[in-house]
């Protein structure tokens, strides 16, 4: 099924999706609708053009492909599913998301992951094939983040993990990562730590096509927090 | 050397004469303050661990116990009180940032207490809600701006979603987590019972409550804990909470060793993870970021649930609302400064916000100055402890209100406020499954239903005495109050007439 968005504002093009109760559909000349696919389960989409914020929030299964950029908030509280973005994606990407897939082909915004957690067998993934902004993983309780730095350029900004209480953040870069915040604790990445993201880069580099050989061909390091209970001495009970 | 002893502010009295040495109070302080000497043969009590919950007071057979305000003192100062010289050692001693829980205690000006009402005499005959039919039934929601009619003119059903409530009162959000289970079911089975609302606060919604999701307000905040679709299409209703009166600017923070079981299952996070609610939400700079979350939530609920956007009550509350006002949101939930909580930093919840009153009254005029009043119903909450109180604030403006801490004592909290300990002796705020088992679900709800039932008479009483038999016609009312002791400004914000005007 193909749905044409021209001119369709994104509650239209909201009820055209809500329609559809599963399969494939493309949404072609994309221009900026806001929410696609919220809270939508089983569906293949595959969209052209450019979607606006808040793609895929509460995304509960389905696949999402986009050949083109995303905006802000994509995968908000995400729980089940995939997104691949075939081009850069802006802020709050993977906001509290808590299960499945994000791979984006260039770059990330501000505060990528941030709050994301994990539960039982939902351990949910991004990986950003070029960089990504400040705040990467802020208040991570739970999932991984991979950010490669295929495109050169610094690979995170700052404040990378402020407030981490969960999760892994992987970093591909020769040297190690500095400027971390206090909570977070960096080591180079060993064998478990690799195998750990193995499938998940060569299900990355199969997205796009690269080599995944030549991904992995590099040191990894890895950000954990210090503790799951960054708060604990804070209070005096009154 | 400093000694950080601090005198206990409450001494536990045992008569003697009476106590027969049973061990009822021993077993029922979860804080340990009750002890039996074998040797001795007698039961003894450390009152330094002493909350003051009167749990074993009012269980024990002979009424041996009473708890007292201790008179130890230190030398007398208006300035430096009691409180405030304990505070300054307990930090000292610690470094920590001091800790309270339920609403705000300290003495300042409670408005609802300097409102009066109105009835009719001779002109106008009041109403006796015993014989004549009253209206106390509200609906809340955005209210359509046209009539639209099709071809042949019949009226086009354009009215958005709304939730129906037999009466202005809904249960405020109050997390599982916070509160036990027993406390979730009774609130849950009361508001299907009375046909209103209760509401999950973040904490996600137990897998056994699905099923009172027609009266069930199913919460979002910026931790996103228990989020996913069905829980989003779950309830009656959606609520954004930005703020909370007790904290306003401040976030919400559950500690691990409260994140186990059915709470770490329902939370959706793994077992001892500090779940951490942090005041902003990352994705809301704006009144357009705010829009974006209400309208994805929309989207998620395919426009079939309203979305409410709760605030605590500050100084720019009006221009916040009348922000609000404008983003989809389809009701405002305002939290005044006396707003419960299960715990906040105690310089927080006594210094910030404003008293809900003065709030409301300013909200209300604001939006109907914009002509935006029927964008959004106005729910308030912030110690709204009586059926007066729920009546004056209606009167003020607001369609409905929330109550939190009425509920909790209705349910037999006695207000020792020591939620944060976790070891809540009435069962009510603690998870500890042997406490847990002393709050009587069955029991509370029936007492949930009871006092709602009171007040909702109350307020038929009241509104027959004005004369007025639907809840509608009092809304907004602001002609049935009249203010004591108020100065002018305060009059003006409140925007009634000074008694005897």
């Amino acid at each position: 099924m193909r749905i044409d968005a021209k001119e369709l504002d994104f509650r239209q093009l909201g009820d055209e999706l809500r329609k559809v109760s599963g399969g494939e559909v493309t949404i072609d000349n994309c221009l900026g609708q806001r929410f696609i696919a919220s809270g939508m389960e089983n569906l293949l989409l595959t969209i052209n053009g450019v979607p606006g914020n808040a793609l895929g929030s509460y995304l509960n299964g389905t696949k999402i492909f986009v050949n083109g950029n995303a905006q802000d908030a994509t995968g908000d509280t995400m729980n089940d599913g995939e997104i691949i973005i075939d081009g850069s994606v802006g802020d709050a990407l993977g906001y509290a998301m808590r299960g499945g897939r994000i791979f984006v082909r260039g770059n990330s915004g501000y505060r990528t992951g941030i709050h994301m957690k994990q539960y039982k067998e939902k351990i949910p993934v991004i990986v950003v094939g070029g960089s990504a902004g400040s705040f990467l993983g802020e208040y991570m309780a739970g999932g991984i983040i991979v950010v490669l730095g295929l495109n050169g350029g610094d690979l995170v900004g700052n404040y990378t993990g402020t407030g981490m209480h969960g999760g892994k953040i992987f970093l591909r870069e020769k040297n190690a990562p500095q400027n971390l915040p206090s909570q977070v604790a960096v080591t180079k990445a060993d064998e478990s730590d690799m195998q750990e993201i193995s499938s998940i880069i060569s299900e990355y580099a199969k997205a796009f096509d690269l080599n995944e050989v030549e991904i992995l061909d590099s040191t990894f390091w890895v950000l954990r927090p210090n503790t799951k209970n960054p708060y604990k001495r804070l209070y005096t009970q009154n | 050397m400093a000694i950080d002893y601090i005198f206990p502010d409450y001494e536990v009295i045992r008569n003697k004469d009476r106590c027969i040495s049973c061990r009822v109070c021993e077993r029922q302080c979860s804080n340990g303050v009750h002890t039996f000497l074998e040797k001795e043969n007698k039961m003894v009590s450390d009152d330094t661990k002493c909350v003051n919950c009167h749990r074993c007071v009012c269980l024990c057979p002979t009424h041996a116990l009473k708890i007292v305000k201790s008179d130890n003192t230190f030398k007398e100062n208006g300035n430096w009180k009691n409180s405030t010289i304990k505070e300054i050692y307990r930090q000292a001693g610690t470094g920590g940032v001091l800790l309270s829980s339920m609403g705000n205690p300290k003495d300042y000006p409670v408005y609802f207490d300097r409102i009066l009402l109105n009835a009719s005499q001779v002109t106008n005959p009041s109403i006796d809600p015993l014989r004549e039919p009253m209206e106390t039934r509200s609906y809340l929601g955005a209210r359509p701006k046209t009539i639209q009619r099709d071809e042949k003119g019949r009226l086009i059903n354009n009215l958005p979603p709304h939730l129906e409530l037999s009466m202005p009162i809904m249960f405020s959000a109050m997390s599982y987590g916070s509160l036990s289970y027993n406390a979730h079911e009774a609130l849950a089975r009361a508001a299907e019972a009375l046909g209103i609302c209760y509401n999950t606060g973040e904490g996600g919604l137990h897998e056994d409550f699905y099923k009172y999701g027609k009266n069930t307000i199913v919460q979002v905040a910026s931790g996103r804990f228990g989020v996913h679709k069905d829980y989003l299409n779950s309830g009656c209703a959606v609520e954004i909470k930005i703020g909370q009166g007790a904290k306003p600017g401040i976030g919400g923070h559950l500690p691990g060793a409260k994140i186990l079981g059915d709470v770490s299952r329902t939370r959706m996070i793994p077992e001892g993870s500090d779940a951490v609610s942090p005041a902003p939400h990352h994705d809301i700079y704006s009144i357009e970021d705010l829009r974006q979350l209400v309208y994805s939530i929309k989207e998620a609920t395919n426009y079939t649930k309203p979305v409410i956007v709760k605030i605590a009550a500050v100084h720019n509350v009006s221009a916040i609302a009348s922000g609000i006002a404008r983003s989809g949101a389809d009701i405002i939930a305002i939290d005044g400064f006396r707003g419960g909580t299960g715990a906040a930093p105690t310089r927080i919840r006594d210094n910030v916000g404003i008293p809900i009153e003065l709030a409301l009254a300013s909200v209300d005029k604001r939006l109907r100055d914009e002509g935006i009043r029927d964008n959004v119903s106005l729910v308030v909450g912030g110690s709204i402890r009586s059926s007066a109180d729920l009546f004056k604030a209606i009167c003020l403006g607001a369609d409905a209100c929330y109550i939190g801490t009425a509920a909790l004592l209705a349910m037999g909290c006695h207000l020792c406020r020591t939620c944060m300990t976790g070891k809540c002796n009435w069962g009510i705020a603690t998870q500890n499954p042997e406490l847990v088992k002393r709050l009587n679900p069955n029991i509370s709800y029936e007492r949930l239903v009871n006092m709602l039932v009171a007040w909702n008479h109350e307020v038929e009483e009241m509104m027959g005495g004005m004369g007025i038999n639907s809840i509608e016609a009092l809304k907004g009312n602001r002609l049935m109050l009249r203010g004591v002791g108020l100065n002018e400004k305060e009059l003006e914000i409140l925007g009634i007439k000074h008694a005897g005007e």
